[in-house]
């Protein structure tokens, strides 16, 4: 059962990748899961061709928010924002590699959440007109609503 | 420590593998070749084969609604259902039966009294004090009243060592106070409260007094007369009982001055076309048919606890949670919530550095250790602290000093996955 936090995952927790801020960032979002306190914010700078440049997370949490973010930043440097939105917890898992209950589910798909909506704007500027960021990012990604 | 009256008999001898007998749940395991560490009796505690067995025998030979029909089950049933009544009104020390109202929880008997008495007496400049260790289920009801009725609501603050201000209660307390609602026992602190000296403050300026009871009854001897409280909730499952079903206890007078909570078939006495004479206590508050069978379970497990004895059982989590205290307490990294273990009852609540409680809840249950890890439905007391969850093991007279040895090496494991 330790098997949850296979070594790959503890690293990341440990020596998480892209951690920070960026000083002007062309993308930015924020949210929580106050069921346990767990809080991601994200900052994205994006390439001249609309792929993302570089990017930095911040916040608090347990071992599968903080380090799923971690992996999330790994794998979205060099990608154009419609290739993120199109994602669901089937890319988180397939990136934890492990399968988590329903709650623990929360944690991971929190970065995901997060991240999709900071690319938002960049990817539908008719929807950034008509609905917020969390309800876009809801609505592509068929995510769950994780604020309980 | 004791709720209300000092100990009145010799505390009778423990014997916790004998208790730990009659609860079948302990003799699974949680995962393959591992056994079962429970340590969430504060969320619900486990039942005892008295209790099962009275569940299950209600409905193979008694199932029948209560109070209406003529037929021999439903006599049964409804004996069976009163009879549960006063065994939970003896056991808190209740003047009458009549005073105890079967509800289906903690939350509901709050409601009812948050939807009958206050919003009937309540008036716009009234306050309602309230604590900042109180649960969710004795804060939201309140906002709810403040909103319709126009009164404000007030909060004791907790001190830094885990205990009510009660100076600060002394200067909150005016004409002005209705009510105060506080909990016996923090159900995230653990802090036993001076329930009985806050009712006669209150009293004192007028206030009537609910007491939220969900942690205190199961774990320490209660008497609601010596208390003098005007409400007491509390619920069955947390002490051995079935889930969906709670008590309120009320002083007689405000019961007869309030209003039906729900209305419908049992509370009435007679109905016209238009209009309806209430049913008398405890029915008036009963409509529709109530959680009967959890009912009747309940006196059973009220039956079991007082043949172990409360005073027992007390002074056995006493022991366990100052065994807990002290070997948390060695493990660098750990911090403790909440008062010094005197003056405390039923559980630890404590934050690991580094690791996420979820985490650490997560890494233990795989040795097959439950405990309760976030806010435990008190969220603004976890702001006051300053942190955004906490892990709790909690305790019942099923619970042995060597599960709090297995604790303390889960915990130790998780440092070790966690900070290498």
């Amino acid at each position: 059962m330790d098997d949850l936090y296979r070594e790959e995952i503890l690293d990341h927790y440990r020596s998480p990748r892209h951690r920070g801020r960026l000083a002007s960032p062309d993308a930015t979002f924020e949210d929580d899961n106050p069921l346990c306190g767990d809080r991601v914010r994200l900052d994205v700078r994006f390439e001249e061709d609309g792929r993302i440049a570089e990017v930095r997370f911040c916040g608090e949490g347990c071992a599968i928010s903080q380090a799923t973010a971690s992996m999330l930043c790994d794998d979205v440097v060099g990608k154009l924002p419609a290739e993120v939105t199109g994602w669901d917890k089937q890319k988180v898992l397939e990136l934890l590699g492990i399968s988590l209950t329903p709650i623990r589910l929360k944690c991971a798909l929190l970065p995901l959440k997060v991240l999709q909506a900071a690319l938002w704007r960049s990817v539908n500027q008719q929807d950034a007109r008509t609905e917020s960021a969390a309800n876009f990012s809801r609505r592509h990604a068929n995510l769950p609503d994780t604020t309980g | 420590m004791r709720m209300g009256i000092e100990p009145t008999s010799p505390v009778r001898p423990f014997d916790v593998e004998r208790v730990r007998r009659q609860f079948p749940i302990l003799s699974r395991e949680v995962h393959a070749g591992v056994p079962l560490i429970y340590l969430d009796s504060a969320a619900t505690a486990l039942k005892p084969n008295s209790v099962i067995e009275t569940v299950a025998e209600h409905y193979r030979r008694h199932t029948a609604n209560v109070h209406r029909g003529i037929h021999r089950l439903a006599e049964e049933a409804t004996e069976s259902y009163e009879h549960a009544r006063e065994l939970v009104a003896r056991f808190i020390g209740a003047p009458a039966a009549r005073q105890v109202i079967f509800t289906h929880g903690t939350t509901e008997s709050i409601n009812l009294v948050a939807s009958t008495w206050a919003r009937q007496t309540l008036r716009a400049g009234d306050e309602i004090v309230l604590t900042e260790m109180e649960h969710h289920s004795n804060l939201i009801p309140w906002q709810q009243v403040a909103a319709t009725t126009g009164a404000e609501l007030r909060f004791v603050p907790v001190t830094p060592d885990g205990h009510l201000d009660l100076s600060a209660l002394d200067a909150l307390l005016s004409r002005r106070t209705k009510l105060v609602a506080v909990t016996a026992v923090s159900n995230v602190l653990g802090t036993v409260n001076p329930v009985a000296t806050i009712v006669t403050m209150a009293h004192a300026v007028g206030a009537r007094v609910l007491v939220d009871a969900a942690q205190s009854v199961p774990h320490l001897p209660t008497d609601v007369t010596a208390i003098d409280c005007d409400f007491l909730a509390f619920s069955g499952h947390k002490m051995c009982g079935p889930d969906g079903v709670g008590v309120l206890f009320g002083r007689e007078e405000l019961l007869e001055s309030m209003p039906p909570y729900m209305t419908g078939g049992q509370m009435v006495r007679r109905v016209r076309r238009t209009s309806a004479d209430w049913n008398e206590l405890p029915w008036k508050f009963e409509a529709g048919t109530p959680p009967i069978a959890s009912a009747i379970g309940l006196g059973a497990a009220v039956e079991f606890l007082s043949q172990v004895d409360m005073e027992s059982v007390r002074q056995h989590e006493a022991a366990l949670i100052r065994y807990a205290y002290d070997r948390l307490r060695e493990i660098d990294g750990v911090r403790m919530l909440g008062p010094v273990p005197q003056h405390r009852s039923g559980l630890v609540s404590f934050t690991v550095d580094g690791i996420h409680p979820h985490d650490l809840a997560q890494v233990l249950d795989s040795r097959g250790i439950a405990i309760r890890a976030g806010h435990h439905c008190a969220q603004p007391l976890h702001t006051r602290l300053g942190i955004a969850a906490s892990a709790r093991a909690s305790f019942y007279l099923y619970n042995m000093a060597d599960e709090v040895n297995q604790l303390i090496e889960g915990i130790r494991h998780a440092q070790n996955l966690f900070s290498r």
